[in-house]
């Protein structure tokens, strides 16, 4: 199998949330960007905080399914944490030149702007989540993010069945809509 | 059309629940009605957004997991360095602001230390001049072309000294006392009687805080001279005591007269005196007497900008002085110091006269 056709694989894997996967990417590839995060002022905590961040940009990039990759993973991962550096560096005022052996990079302001809207769009909903109170969220959460049936969240909240639990469901859905447009439209 | 039953019907048909006859109903709906089509828009939208918030939440999860395990396995380097990694990182990070704040640090700490002991200077000692004169070789020479006529012509050193001060015999076995800051600037020490025959002295013992030393004479040619006619006071002498004091200040015997002023010393040195006489550099080490004839003190320093303030060491420091080298040197000789006195009663003249023969001019470079 080539080299291509493995980090297409890889990715595959990653959009499917596949542990294995994640972890032969930290295996590859994290020894390298915490070199470059330690040499410029950083410590272990920020290697690892950034790091994470590119590994959402890699899922959000695999999950849209239009992920081309013209280099290697290695490669696009490492210009992804150089820049997500520069960037914490610059926020928190420690100027200074990068330290860096000569890696190759590519190109990924653009694949940045639309991963800072993901995380825009990302802390939207969470604070509409926060608004909307309690039982909503958790029953939203149930449902949505950790995927339980109707007659499980029933028993759960203690609804006398799964279609009164799933009416209040998809009122709590239309509150969090109201917010979250709100939102979105001022934002 | 109820909301909710479009919100389930707007899931199903996401999710592709729908049987073929309800999705070309549904989509007839939304053809037929703008409304209910931009609801679904909207709801298709928050749908979406919902499901990407859980999947991300979800692979966030993954990746805590994949971290932990790479960092227990030590793959990852724990960040729970927090003690000494934090340390180098601080001094990582601040390392050159740190420089830059030591180095300003010590600069003001030195210019600080340089203005205060400036001032300090200003304010005490350097109004302090101790009373050692430093020798004009010149005139020196002539003084001693003229002496070297009448000198006894077997003592031909000449030492040809740098500094000129004075001292007196505690024992006449050739114990002098003088100042500890005259010997401390000599390297060669001599002393000259009255008569200015030199001879060869060194120092056996000194002590700073009392300003005081001890030089013994070191010369075959020095006579022991028996019965000194002074004696060295123990106690406290009064306020407004007479006192009369001799001393080199020039290449001859000065003798000079005055009262006690103070029973402290300079900044309240208990171990001193002020005095009020007329002294000058070279009557350092010159003995201090009271009308009875007995050493109550020794010239050290005098006030350089106040006028006719002297300080003189107490007498009784004499004998402690004598302790600490019984103390310090167990095989030296002991001193013995002068007891009876025999001045007392003579007039000042007669005192001096007698009194000038052991007072010696301490010179040396």
């Amino acid at each position: 199998m080539s080299n291509l056709e493995q980090e297409k694989q890889l990715l595959a894997g990653l959009a499917l949330n596949d542990s294995i996967v994640i972890e032969a990417i930290y295996r590859d590839n994290y020894p390298i960007i915490q070199a470059l995060i330690l040499n410029n002022n950083g410590n272990s905590d920020e290697a690892r905080d950034i790091f994470q961040e590119a590994m959402v940009v890699i899922y959000e990039k695999a999950v849209s399914g239009n992920f081309e990759l013209n280099c290697q993973l290695k490669t696009y991962l490492y210009s992804i944490c150089r820049r997500l550096w520069l960037k914490r560096l610059q926020q928190l005022q420690r100027f200074g030149n990068l330290i860096e052996h000569l890696e190759e990079t590519v190109v990924v302001e653009e694949d940045l702007e639309l991963h800072e809207k993901h995380n825009a769009d990302f802390i939207m909903m969470e604070e509409a989540m926060n608004k909307i109170g309690e039982p909503c969220k958790s029953l939203l959460e149930a449902y949505y993010i950790q995927k339980k049936n109707m007659q499980e969240i029933a028993t759960d909240f203690g609804y006398t069945n799964s279609d009164n639990a799933k009416t209040q469901k998809y009122k709590c859905l239309i509150r969090l809509k109201k917010l979250f447009f709100a939102q979105y439209k001022n934002g | 059309m109820d909301e909710l039953l479009l919100i389930e019907a707007v899931e199903r048909y996401i999710n592709g629940d729908m049987t073929p006859k309800e999705q070309v109903f549904f989509e007839e709906i939304r053809k037929n009605n703008p409304t209910i089509d931009q609801m679904i828009v909207e709801h298709t939208f928050l749908y979406h957004e919902l499901t990407k918030q859980a999947n991300i939440k979800a692979y966030k999860h993954s990746l805590y997991e994949v971290e932990n395990k790479l960092s227990e396995e030590g793959f990852i380097s724990k960040a729970k360095l927090y003690s000494k990694a934090k340390v180098v990182f601080f001094w990582k990070k601040y390392k050159r602001n740190i420089a830059v704040a030591a180095s300003i640090a010590g600069l003001v700490s030195i210019a600080t230390t340089i203005l205060i002991s400036s001032y300090n200077n200003k304010l005490g000692n350097s109004n302090i001049t101790v009373l050692m004169a430093k020798i004009d070789n010149t005139a020196k020479k002539v003084d001693q072309l003229d002496k070297a006529i009448t000198a006894n012509p077997s003592i031909q050193k000449n030492p040809s000294p740098d500094y000129r001060a004075t001292g007196f015999l505690i024992d006449g076995n050739g114990f002098i006392l003088t100042n500890a800051h005259v010997v401390n600037r000599m390297k060669n020490i001599y002393v000259e009687n009255k008569e200015g025959v030199y001879f060869a002295a060194k120092t056996i013992y000194t002590d700073e805080n009392t300003d005081l030393a001890i030089l013994k004479i070191n010369d075959i040619s020095y006579k022991t001279i028996y019965n000194l006619p002074y004696s060295i006071n123990k106690k406290n002498s009064n306020l407004g005591e007479q006192i009369f004091t001799l001393g080199y200040p020039r290449n001859e015997i000065v003798y000079g007269e005055g009262y006690v002023s103070a029973k402290s010393g300079n900044e309240g040195d208990s171990t001193a005196y002020q005095v009020s006489v007329s002294v000058n550099p070279g009557n350092s080490g010159g003995p201090v007497l009271n009308n009875k004839g007995e050493i109550i003190g020794i010239i050290t320093s005098k006030n350089s900008v106040a006028d006719g303030v002297v300080f003189a060491a107490k007498s009784k420091n004499i004998y402690s002085l004598i302790e600490a080298f019984k103390k310090a040197d167990n095989n030296a000789t002991i001193i013995k110091l002068p007891t009876s006195n025999s001045l007392k009663g003579f007039d000042r003249e007669q005192q001096v006269k007698k009194m000038e023969n052991f007072v010696f001019m301490v010179v040396g470079n």
